[in-house]
């Protein structure tokens, strides 16, 4: 794969409920449905919030820093995609932590990544027939280098 | 909660069968789906004409070879004439289906349950391996992602082998276990298998063998995964009333663990060192006497190796974090151990039978039918089978008659 060139991925259906989330990054911005109401933080998208039932819900933005919480190197080749091997982890979204993003580390080596590492959002643009979509990667965040170290 | 209402001991498993198992088979999934339904049928010294009720998991399920016949498809071939019939996929995991069974036995919807799984996904692979089924393993512009997949399919991660190794991962992290105690539970299915004529590989395995196979998704490598294969299992669960009199000694149900608290996801999960089978697990002992020490073998789920080692902790068989040291050296674990595991080779090594191989097993080992593989404790009188990983668990505690 030449450098800056997108890798194949299989794309979200955009659906009415969770398309906001996949177009978020048109503008550099993560964004989860959040409860106006409550306050309640939630995903995947729902049309009601869990903890109150209020229908009062809006993508609002985050910072986009979180917390890697655990991850796979992953070795086999399922599809075509990123060069092999890619980094599959889970991350925690600083704004509450258990909100969480399946996704890939990017902008490192798949045997610098550790758990409790920071990272930040990065986008992926892809255009697809019916529109373009932004997946939300992350890559190690320079702010926070250091932080949540791993142990020896 | 009184005994009484605990109507799963009013079911056991009178009959076992099994179709002809293999690697790929090319053969019809609806003739070894039959196979191993008559041949449970037969075990249990019933006709055809007995069974009142059906049920199976997952249900029809396309060209994938996760399932090779609906219940429709069993029903009408032996024109079964049904009190209760169910199937689906969305339970407490592939033993769901029998838990379900026992639950309609004890309500007083049937006296005798056919239950079955059978899978074909050897041959629906092919030479293409995994990919041959994975969605988008064309590279084909055009598939989507939707449902519970639209969350992981874009970013790459399509199979459980990347999911459970992420909890194997925080596993890892959290209680310091290693790949070399992961690895007794793919040596020791290995040494079982190779006692059981049945089972796809049976050829000796070390660590170095462990240690040197390729890498799938860290920590698993190739022998952490199970093996595709071609086959069906059935039981006939049926009301212990009804099979005192019959060919077998039945196992009785003690117990079942049906639980989800967590909620049902992959990643979404409150905790994930542990997965479902925490719910599970806790359930089942919330509905018997017996405890964790009276169990004599268990046969625990091992899609991949890792949710052996959760399931040790889920279902208290081990303290929760000290499944690595518990495997270690993997004596505790063998035939001739304190706890017997995965007898017959699990999914790891006698194939992926999805679930109801570990029950198969149980009843297996306590009708003291394991042959050269049966454990070295005489006359065993508990053991447990538990099925399913990640957001879908459940577990059946089973005694002697």
């Amino acid at each position: 794969m030449a450098e800056g060139e997108v890798p194949f991925r299989i794309l979200p259906a955009l659906s009415e409920r969770s398309g906001f989330f996949w177009r978020s990054g048109r503008d550099g911005v993560l964004r989860f449905l959040r409860c106006t109401d409550c306050g309640a933080w939630l995903h995947p998208p729902l049309p009601l919030c869990p903890v109150d039932h209020s229908k009062n819900l809006a993508p609002t933005p985050v910072s986009g820093r979180a917390t890697v919480h655990t991850f796979s190197i992953n070795h086999q080749p399922w599809m075509p995609g990123p060069e092999l091997p890619y980094t599959v982890a889970i991350v925690d979204i600083e704004e509450d932590p258990s909100v969480r993003l399946t996704t890939n580390i990017v902008g490192c080596s798949p045997d610098d990544v550790y758990i409790g590492m920071p990272v930040r959002v990065v986008f992926e643009h892809h255009e697809a027939d019916d529109g373009e979509v932004w997946l939300p990667m992350f890559e190690p965040d320079p702010d926070r280098a250091g932080d949540g170290e791993r142990g020896q | 909660m009184n005994a009484s209402d605990i109507i799963e001991r009013r079911a056991c498993v009178s009959g076992i069968g099994q179709s002809e198992i293999g690697r790929r088979l090319d053969a019809d999934p609806l003739t070894l789906t039959l196979d191993g339904c008559l041949a449970a049928i037969e075990d249990a010294g019933l006709r055809v004409g007995d069974i009142d009720g059906l049920s199976t998991y997952p249900g029809a399920f396309g060209p994938s070879g996760f399932s090779g016949a609906g219940a429709v498809d069993v029903h009408d071939a032996l024109r079964l004439e049904l009190g209760w019939h169910d199937s689906g996929i969305e339970t407490s995991g592939q033993l769901g289906s029998v838990i379900k069974a026992c639950l309609a036995v004890g309500a007083g919807l049937a006296r005798h349950v056919l239950c079955f799984r059978s899978v074909w996904e050897g041959s629906a692979q092919g030479s293409k391996g995994r990919a041959g089924i994975m969605p988008g393993g064309d590279g084909k512009k055009g598939v989507r992602a939707s449902g519970f997949t639209e969350w992981t399919l874009p970013f790459s991660a399509p199979s459980a082998a990347v999911w459970i190794a992420m909890f194997a991962q925080r596993h890892f992290h959290e209680y310091g276990t290693t790949r070399e105690q992961l690895a007794q539970i793919a040596l020791n299915a290995r040494k079982n298998a190779a006692l059981n004529p049945n089972a796809i590989y049976s050829e000796p395995m070390s660590m170095d063998d462990y240690l040197s196979a390729r890498l799938i998704s860290t920590p698993f490598c190739l022998f952490d995964c199970d093996v595709p294969c071609d086959g069906a299992t059935a039981f006939v669960i049926s009301h212990v009333d009804a099979a005192r009199d019959l060919r077998q000694p039945p196992v009785r149900v003690e117990a079942v663990g049906t639980a989800l608290r967590g909620r049902p996801s992959w990643d979404q999960f409150d905790d994930l060192s542990t997965m479902a089978n925490r719910d599970a697990g806790a359930h089942l002992w919330t509905r018997t006497d017996l405890k964790p020490s009276d169990v004599d073998c268990a046969q625990l789920y091992d899609g991949f190796s890792f949710i052996t080692l959760s399931w040790l902790e889920a279902l208290q068989l081990v303290p929760t974090g000290e499944s690595g040291p518990f495997v270690e050296g993997g004596h505790r674990i063998a035939r001739d151990g304190e706890l017997p595991v995965n007898t017959h080779g699990g999914q790891l090594s006698a194939g992926r039978l999805h679930g109801y191989g570990f029950l198969h097993e149980a009843v297996v080992q306590l009708r003291g039918q394991g042959g050269a593989r049966q454990i070295a404790k005489a006359n065993p009188q508990v053991a447990i089978a538990a099925a399913g990983g990640g957001n879908t668990c459940g577990c059946m505690l089973l005694t002697r008659d």
